[in-house]
């Protein structure tokens, strides 16, 4: 794989997570559990939505010599060419699932960005200096709500534990490489995710232990595939309606 | 540290270009002009008069961003044709960068100005925010989040008016 094409695809794989789960987020609005929170949810995937746009702008305008446009890349590629983790096309079953995955997901992308200021491409680590400040407020947000539902009442506690149990199997493809990341950290790029890997595990527990929830054994089954187009159900359905009206009216402005 | 435009530009175009920037207002918070907010984050002008404008934008999904570029754009190209407005990510838009005035300006609309750097990030969590109306800081926090991504909801005890305050951001 040539370098600018690992380059594009870890850019890709970083704006389809953000791109995919600010979608999620925004299919709760007008229904979260109580005003307030709808207008938190919709905050926090406006923010993943900007921080997606923003690496879309660099994928488009730098990496392909301006060939292809933000609504290129979200509207116009199909499922496989997708490359966002599991992790965040997962439905959101209830409210106890939606802050889960976000828990999982929020103290990742804290250590993700972290490590990504230090890179000296310029546009990624800007774009994820900015970025991880959205985020830090995001995770205050999940952290106290898996901590609140969890330690609350005996039903919001069985939900909880039944979202980490379910999700948790997700979680692994957050760590995983391949020839993409080992080609960037070569080039000094980027870090391994892995040298974080024990400190997102360290940090999780603490807040499932204050929350009274089990965290999951480390030998749960994890799944892999995303990040090579390979998803689960969820996402056709997702990119179908998201999709839809932009391939119905090719070239349509307002 | 507070950003002043004005410090940096000597020559004539960009103190025009300047005070017209002063005329483009935050369309959220339109007391506010885009310099008072710290917004704009170089102005250049090249010696074949083409102006070129950086702007970075407050939370990375800012939807003002749009409006504000074609805003800026309807008030510069008049007198300067060759205009080139870019929206950029470096160096990340922090609250310090809203002007002594733009603080006093947001207070007297009715938004709690951010808490400094040195009282931390989440302060406006753990501590109470003066409100802006009646100065009591006898305030609760209702949410961190509010109608914009840059404000949280408080509610005053004391006058019993809500108010946003602008958070901070480091």
């Amino acid at each position: 794989m040539t370098s600018d094409a690992s380059l594009l695809k870890f850019s890709l794989r970083l704006a389809d997570n953000l791109f995919v789960l600010s979608h999620r987020l925004s299919e709760l609005t007008s229904s979260n559990p109580t005003l307030e929170e709808d207008i938190a949810v919709a905050n926090i995937s406006l923010d993943l939505l900007g921080q997606a746009r923003h690496v879309y702008s660099y994928c488009g305008e730098t990496l392909e010599n301006k060939n292809k446009s933000e609504d290129d890349y979200a509207y116009l590629r199909d499922e496989r060419e997708f490359y966002n983790v599991k992790l965040v096309e997962q439905p959101n079953t209830d409210f106890a699932y939606v802050m889960a995955r976000q828990l999982f997901f929020d103290t990742f992308q804290i250590l993700f960005y972290e490590s990504l200021i230090k890179s000296p491409n310029k546009d990624l680590s800007s774009i994820a200096e900015k970025g991880l400040k959205e985020i830090k407020y995001h995770y205050r947000h999940s952290s106290n709500w898996v901590i609140r539902l969890g330690d609350g009442t005996e039903e919001s506690h069985q939900r909880m534990q039944e979202a980490v149990d379910e999700l948790f199997t997700y979680t692994g493809e957050l760590f995983s490489t391949d020839e993409v990341e080992v080609d960037l950290i070569k080039q000094g790029v980027i870090e391994d995710p892995n040298s974080f890997k024990s400190l997102w595990e360290k940090r999780v527990q603490e807040v499932l232990k204050e929350a009274t929830i089990k965290t999951p054994s480390k030998e749960t089954f994890m799944a892999f595939g995303g990040k090579n187009g390979v998803h689960t159900e969820y996402l056709g359905k997702i990119l179908a309606e998201m999709q839809c009206l932009h391939r119905a009216f090719p070239g349509a402005e307002w | 540290m507070t950003f002043n435009l004005l410090n940096l530009t000597n020559t004539k175009p960009e103190k025009q270009i300047v005070s017209l920037l002063q005329e483009v207002k935050d369309p959220e918070i339109p007391v506010l002009n885009v310099l008072d907010m710290g917004i704009v984050s170089a102005v250049r002008v090249t010696k074949e008069d083409l102006v070129e404008i950086d702007i970075i934008p407050t939370y990375s999904g800012c939807p003002a961003m749009k409006e504000i570029k074609d805003d800026i754009f309807k008030k510069v190209s008049p007198i300067f044709k060759n205009l080139t407005i870019k929206l950029v990510t470096s160096p990340p838009w922090t609250t310090d960068r809203i002007s002594k005035e733009g603080l006093q300006k947001l207070k007297d609309y009715g938004i709690a100005p951010p808490l400094g750097k040195d009282q931390g990030e989440f302060s406006y969590m753990d501590i109470k925010i003066a409100c802006p109306r009646c100065e009591s800081k006898n305030t609760v926090l209702q949410s961190a989040f509010g109608s914009t991504a840059c404000k949280s909801m408080h509610k005053c005890h004391d006058c019993l008016e809500p108010f946003e305050h602008f958070k901070c951001h480091i």
